[in-house]
């Protein structure tokens, strides 16, 4: 099994989220990641899905995303032609004698600290998944109270835009 | 491309990104009309743009302007509003069934004895929940069907109000598509998209939920000019290259099989799979259903594969060197054991869905495309790579396969209990009112029997339920198929385990002058069930016995609900009478029938693979399987 990243444009349309999440549970394949969010155009919204699946299955999973209605197309974005990015807020506890290890960690990590309390931080950092597991790796040492995570969101590199033909065919 | 639209479609192989623009010239065009009676839609329809008319007329007029001319369907509080304009529709003939199952079921019967969309109609909650099944049904078996539910009103959604129930929720994994109209101005777009997703592309299941102050509210009519659904892919156009490399494989294989699916007859390709079948030679096999895609009389024809094929069907598909598959799904029950299922073949499938390719076998040659045009564009491109390489050589092939033809024919032996064989009375059904009529089934060892001991010769001839296997589909489906095709005899063969379940829209059929005729194939027993505890389960009876049969209480006696129901009962209960039985129920026109075979409840559906096994185990019957070397050995 190999991780697969999707970009599947959608009509922003009620409900087209759970069609498409319905879909992946209703044929066994297993969700990673997802996130979703409008585009440079209201009419469409992008849901980036990671699944854990091997090539077959994963063209089967296409080709069924591809009979939704409102699924208006579907990139699969490979990881060295494409810019991904999680999104991670971990609460830590850290009081005056722990804060100086926490933030050499941070700067390590080119993270930020967004919120400070006497005995806490929250750190926020944004990468690629492995990067962010090993910020995770280095905070484990110190008292982590909380972590949320982000789906990933990803997008392919160079000039090309997979979601201006998508446009061009919602607006025809 | 189906009713008249034009399309351009592409699709980039290495995204899979889809690029349709589908355009439909003109609203008639929505609904695929078919020879038979059909209501002119838009044409007698004045102009109706512009219009100021309550949510609940705007669905009877966009009924009508989708050219339905009949419904389905059980009145309820959130469906209420819309059966009032309904009574003033002069187009649109309703038909009030004694439970939405029924409606579904209907509807399904008679889009797929006409090809026109079935529509079936029923309130929020229960009403809705009801036609579940019919929809599930209608998805695994690709019917084009509109249900219209009622829901509750706009501002009660999500309150668990009375006779709520998200239908939309419930029905996303069985539908093709469906959507919530809140707002009425909504409602002509939204039905005129039911209509063309459930018709075009690979055929299937629409739900529109209208919520009752949508259906109240006034509205603008306006019926859309043209469906834009930029993310509704209608079909391929078969590309060239898979063509000839299919007629390449077909023009130089030795033992080639067509496997002929139920896509052949949903797209109304029958006409081209003759001409493939003469031109090519290959045998040919049509699953449950597909059958009558190619009549069972033609030579070419090895009948049904699958757990309950004939042994020339499934040892066909197991020696072939090439599998072509037309419109057919390698369902788990043609395949057997998939890993040693046509293990010699190259396999090239053709079908509307890419999604069907290579789902469950991997494929050597795809094509993807309406059956039709693939016929269009294979047919002479086979005569081309004839005309450049000869005919090939398949008298070795035909030899083998006339050999277990012969030596395995389709047949039944008599059990001890002196009771009618249910293959007999079957077959004679089949024969006496031959090849015209529509047969639909409930599903078990009926629905075997019908698909194997009946000659079909004609496409949507045989009707039932193949991929969802509903129980108490034969009754609701034959009256639906009736009402398609008023002309033609129509049977429903039935089990008396089915025929409990649904029987009640006999009462439908005797009150609104649908004369079906039932043949109850009673064995007072749910007699698959009970054929899979015989040989499987060591002959222990786990709560399969019916009492409705021969020395029985016969609770319910079938002859007296028949009658209670409006309809002629007979019953028949000895070989010697088969014939005459079904001749009286012939004669019987202005009525509905029931007719009571009560049959030994020994009788067992042959051949059979076992599931989960391999084709290659099939049983010709009890204990005997068929010598597959013979012909080589000698």
């Amino acid at each position: 099994m190999t991780t697969h990243t999707l970009s599947v444009l959608v009509e922003n349309k009620p409900g087209v989220l759970a069609r498409v999440s319905g879909l992946f549970s209703r044929r066994a394949f297993n969700i990673h990641s997802l996130a979703v969010g409008q585009t440079e155009y209201p009419e469409i919204s992008r849901i980036t899905v990671v699944v854990d699946v091997d090539e077959l299955p994963l063209e089967q999973v296409t080709k069924q995303l591809n009979k939704l209605v409102h699924v208006l197309k579907i990139v699969e974005l490979e990881r060295d032609k494409s810019v991904q990015r999680d999104l991670i807020l971990v609460k830590v506890r850290a009081d005056a004698r722990q804060r100086a290890d926490v933030l050499q960690i941070v700067d390590l990590f080119r993270a930020h600290v967004v919120d400070v309390s006497p005995d806490s931080l929250v750190i926020e950092a944004v990468g690629a998944p492995d990067k962010l597991q090993a910020l995770l790796a280095a905070l484990k040492p110190h008292d982590i109270r909380e972590i949320v995570q982000s789906g990933t969101v990803a997008i392919g590199r160079g000039p090309r835009s997979i979601t201006e033909r998508a446009f061009e065919r919602v607006s025809a | 491309m189906r009713g008249g639209c034009e399309s351009r479609l592409t699709i980039n192989e290495e995204t899979g990104e889809k690029m349709a623009q589908v355009r439909a010239p003109k609203p008639s065009a929505l609904a695929t009309p078919q020879a038979g009676r059909t209501a002119p839609a838009g044409g007698t329809a004045p102009a109706t743009t512009g219009q100021e008319m309550t949510g609940a007329q705007a669905i009877i007029k966009s009924l009508e302007m989708a050219g339905a001319t009949d419904v389905f369907g059980l009145p309820g509080g959130a469906i209420l509003p819309t059966y009032d304009p309904l009574m003033d529709s002069t187009t649109l003939r309703h038909i009030l069934v004694r439970h939405e199952q029924g409606a579904g079921h209907a509807a399904q019967g008679y889009a797929h004895a006409t090809g026109k969309p079935g529509v079936c109609i029923a309130t929020s909650g229960p009403g809705a929940t009801n036609l579940v099944t019919p929809i599930a049904d209608a998805n695994m078996d690709s019917i084009p069907m509109v249900a219209i539910t009622g829901q509750v009103a706009a501002s009660l959604i999500g309150t668990d109000g009375f006779q709520e129930a998200d239908i939309v929720g419930i029905t996303q994994p069985i539908t093709k598509h469906n959507v919530l109209v809140t707002d009425p101005q909504e409602i002509p777009q939204a039905i005129a998209e039911a209509f063309y997703i459930a018709t075009h592309g690979r055929p299937g299941p629409v739900l529109v939920d209208i919520a009752k102050s949508a259906q109240q509210a006034t509205m603008n009519f306006q019926w859309p000019e043209r469906i834009e659904l930029p993310g509704f892919n209608s079909g391929a156009r078969p590309h060239a290259k898979t063509v000839q490399e299919a007629a390449r494989l077909l023009a130089t294989a030795r033992r080639p099989v067509l496997y002929v699916g139920g896509g052949v007859i949903r797209s109304g390709a029958s006409a081209g799979l003759r001409k493939l079948t003469d031109l090519s030679g290959a045998a040919v096999v049509t699953t449950l259903m597909a059958r009558g895609a190619l009549p069972d009389s033609h030579p070419q024809h090895l009948g049904m594969p699958g757990m309950h094929g004939t042994v020339a069907a499934v040892a066909a598909l197991q020696k072939a060197d090439l599998v072509v598959a037309l419109g057919a799904r390698f369902d788990d029950r043609v395949t057997g054991k998939l890993s040693s299922f046509a293990p010699h073949a190259t396999i090239v499938h053709a079908d509307i869905d890419p999604a069907e390719i290579g789902k469950n076998r991997a494929v050597d040659v795809p094509i993807v495309g309406d059956l039709k045009e693939v016929f269009e564009a294979l047919v002479p491109a086979l005569a081309a790579e004839h005309q450049q390489h000869g005919k090939p050589d398949l008298e070795a092939w035909w030899a083998q396969l006339d050999d277990w033809r012969s030596t395995y024919g389709l047949g039944f032996t008599r059990t001890d209990d002196g009771l009618s064989s249910p293959q007999h009375v079957i077959q004679r059904l089949g024969e006496i009112s031959g090849p015209d009529s529509i047969f639909t089934s409930g599903v078990g060892q009926h629905q075997m029997w019908a698909s194997q001991f009946i000659k079909y010769e004609r496409p949507n001839s045989w009707i039932n339920s193949g991929g969802l296997g509903t129980m108490g589909f034969s009754v609701p489906a034959a009256m639906g198929a009736k009402v398609g095709e008023p002309d033609r005899t129509v049977w429903a063969i039935d089990g008396d385990g089915c025929f409990q379940m649904t029987n009640q829209e006999l009462v439908t059929c005797a009150i609104n002058e649908i004369p079906i005729k039932v043949a109850i194939i009673n064995n007072s027993s749910l007699g698959m069930v009970r054929q899979w505890q015989t040989l499987f389960y060591n002959e222990r009876y786990s709560n399969t016995d019916l009492h409705t049969g021969h020395g029985t209480q016969r609770i319910p006696d079938f002859v007296k609900l028949g009658e209670a129901m409006g309809c002629v009962g007979l019953r028949c209960e000895s070989d010697a009478d088969v014939d005459a039985t079904i001749k009286r129920a012939m004669e019987i026109d202005d009525q509905p029938v029931v007719v009571d075979f009560t049959v030994s409840r020994d009788a067992m559906v042959w051949p059979m693979v076992a599931a989960g096994t391999s084709n290659d185990e099939i049983q010709y019957a009890r204990g005997i399987a068929p010598e597959w070397d013979r012909g080589e050995e000698e």
